[in-house]
């Protein structure tokens, strides 16, 4: 395939502002196809901004956007509506459709589609409910039916309904118990092999960035820094020293006391 | 995508028939996929399915792989020649299937239509029962209040007042002045074929103080005021804040159900009275116009016809309209569970419920007063 390019997002001189806010100010930042990446950062500091700006959901004031080769800013509805069919997004409590049941909800975007036949989209539906480890069972509940995890579980089916190859985490382990949690990353990680997908996961479990990232991604003033957990422990800049080498950060195992 | 859409065929090699794939097995393809692989003769007796050609694959190309040779199904067509990128997905999919469908849902029969009534009857009764309960509640809590007056919360009760009241006043007038001119002229074009021209200002003063005023103000505050009361304390049950309410020993009825209710049994009445007026200046303008006389003929003729009785008729209702509406409003905000969803659920409910209720309780003053020949 021709976009076969390292890189799955490029960001090129992104700058968001609210009004007088700067929030991000000439920040680069690549992507690189397989990898997961963990995006971190004190409240407030965009990390959400961000990942709503990758997908479309706020203009950037400036820079440039390549998500899979192609410049976000230029494409017409029709084909950011294709590239959005390659993307999946988790929102932090799952955002499931109240009003459909689970398996609606996975069916939904397929449904968008309109060409895929209903029987099809039945199986699709019990197959991706089984992929994030639920039972077949669960497809004709509601959501309101349903605990935290297994929502974002169900989340996770619908962001994945149509094999998208990139895959947006709005804070996936946020709310979970460490075993929940755990386990998640583990979901996470393991579909991320088994089916190819690259993985941009907000987060703030320390956890999480060290049993399943393979680089993290530091906002801090304005602009991002990226590398590997070693690197990034080594880097001076204060926020980052603090945030690896707090009590946390002790209590998960990545700085040595 | 530059790959080929993906093809399934059934091919005849040395050692019997073979069923063979290639092309692009995603989702993109899925529906043609879905054809091809239904199109395929069941009964063949093939022996392999050979993936050399495969060029892309993804969980529902992976699937419909799965559906074609059976697996899952006992005679299971072992898959050969996958290229090795595309193995984990392929794992991953045939483990977590094949069983992947839900028993279908027993089909419905004439007695679950019947349980259905049934249930619907005892929850229409345990409603009716509960809100009766919560009539109580409140009753008890007034009483509270009144025994211990700086309980009362009057900052919540003022916004109320200004929300249900001063703000709902252009739409409660204007309604009532066109229901007025509607009145004066349908009743004026019927009464001037009996040379009876002016019995059109008895028909427009009675039925406006009597009836039209309160009824139309009380349902347009049903629609407006119930539903926002039911709306803003759904949403504060949702949020869990009515829970922390409570955990800090404060009672809901006293801080939420109270101000709301006083409030609208203040304004309501005082929106009655602005009704009424504005539906007798708008039967008295369309007068004006269709009788030729002046206004100052139609305040005559309406001080003739007008009693004290009339208008407390009607403004006597406002209170009791008042007392439902509010309390239907808060009853079923405060009936809302979890999702979002419940709140416009139970919003639509008040409405319904309150709009039903006035109207009953309409026909129950018509009854009372024609007992007592009012």
């Amino acid at each position: 395939m021709p976009q076969r390019s390292p890189n799955v997002i490029e960001i090129r001189g992104l700058v968001t502002r609210f009004g007088e806010q700067v929030l991000h100010d000439g920040l680069d930042l690549d992507i690189r196809r397989g990898e997961v990446i963990g995006v971190v950062g004190g409240s407030g500091s965009g990390k959400s901004v961000l990942l709503r700006t990758i997908i479309g959901l706020n203009r950037p004031a400036e820079g440039d956007i390549r998500v899979l080769g192609q410049l976000t800013r230029e494409l017409d509805d029709e084909a950011l509506r294709r590239l959005q069919t390659r993307w999946g997004v988790l929102f932090q409590n799952g955002a499931l459709f109240s009003s459909l049941t689970v398996a609606e909800n996975i069916q939904a975007p397929m449904r968008e589609r309109g060409d895929i036949p209903p029987h099809l989209m039945d199986e699709l539906a019990g197959l991706k409910v089984k992929l994030v480890g639920l039972p077949v069972e669960a497809t004709a509940k509601y959501p309101s039916q349903l605990s935290g995890g297994m929502k974002k579980r169900v989340g996770l089916a619908r962001a994945l309904a149509l094999d998208a190859e990139i895959l947006f985490l709005d804070e996936p382990t946020a709310g979970l118990d460490p075993i929940g949690a755990a386990d998640f990353d583990q979901l996470i990680r393991s579909l991320q092999q088994s089916l190819g997908l690259t993985v941009i996961m907000i987060t703030h479990d320390l956890d999480s960035l060290v049993t399943i990232c393979d680089r993290i991604a530091v906002l801090v003033d304005k602009k991002i820094k990226v590398g590997t957990l070693e690197e990034l422990m080594r880097d001076p800049h204060p926020w980052i020293q603090s945030y690896f080498h707090g009590p946390r950060a002790r209590a998960a195992g990545i700085a040595a006391d | 995508m530059t790959d080929q859409p993906g093809w399934i065929k059934l091919a005849q090699g040395r050692d019997g028939a073979v069923l063979q794939a290639g092309g692009a097995w995603t989702v993109e393809y899925a529906a043609d996929l879905d054809r091809q692989v239904d199109a395929l003769p069941k009964d063949a007796g093939a022996q392999a399915l050979d993936l050399g050609e495969i060029e892309a694959i993804d969980t529902a190309g992976a699937w419909l792989l799965a559906r074609a040779t059976g697996q899952g199904e006992g005679q299971e067509i072992p898959w050969q020649n996958l290229p090795s990128e595309f193995q984990p997905l392929a794992e991953r999919v045939l483990t977590a299937g094949p069983k992947v469908l839900p028993d279908k849902p027993r089909p419905r029969t004439i007695t679950d239509w019947v349980a259905d009534v049934g249930e619907g009857v005892d929850e229409a009764l345990t409603e009716t029962l509960n809100l009766v309960a919560f009539f109580g509640e409140f009753v008890l809590a007034t009483g509270r209040v009144i025994a211990n007056p700086r309980r009362f919360r009057w900052t919540p009760f003022l916004v109320h007042v200004e929300q249900t009241g001063i703000n709902a006043l252009p739409i409660v007038g204007l309604i009532s002045l066109l229901v007025g001119v509607v009145l004066a002229y349908q009743g004026a074009d019927q009464l001037r074929q009996f040379n009876a021209m002016p019995l059109t200002v008895d028909l427009v003063a009675i039925s406006v103080l009597r009836e039209m005023g309160i009824l139309l103000t009380a349902i347009v505050i049903a629609g407006r005021s119930g539903s926002a009361f039911t709306a803003q304390i759904g949403t504060m049950q949702v949020s869990e804040e009515v829970d922390a309410l409570r955990t800090m020993g404060l009672d809901p009825m006293e801080v939420l159900v109270i101000p709301r209710v006083t409030a609208l049994i203040v304004t309501l009445p005082i929106l009655t009275f602005f009704a009424d007026i504005m539906g007798l200046l708008g039967g008295g303008v369309m007068y004006v116009v269709l009788s030729k006389e002046t206004f100052g003929q139609y305040v005559g003729r309406l001080s003739d016809v007008v009693t004290p009785t009339m208008f407390w008729v009607g403004m006597v209702k406002a209170p009791v309209f008042a007392t439902l509406i509010a309390l239907v409003g808060c009853f079923e905000g405060l009936r809302v569970t979890g999702s979002a969803e419940s709140v416009g659920k139970m919003t639509t409910r008040s409405v319904v419920e309150g709009i039903f209720l006035v109207i009953i309780f309409d026909a129950l003053f018509s009854i009372l007063f024609s007992i007592l020949s009012i």
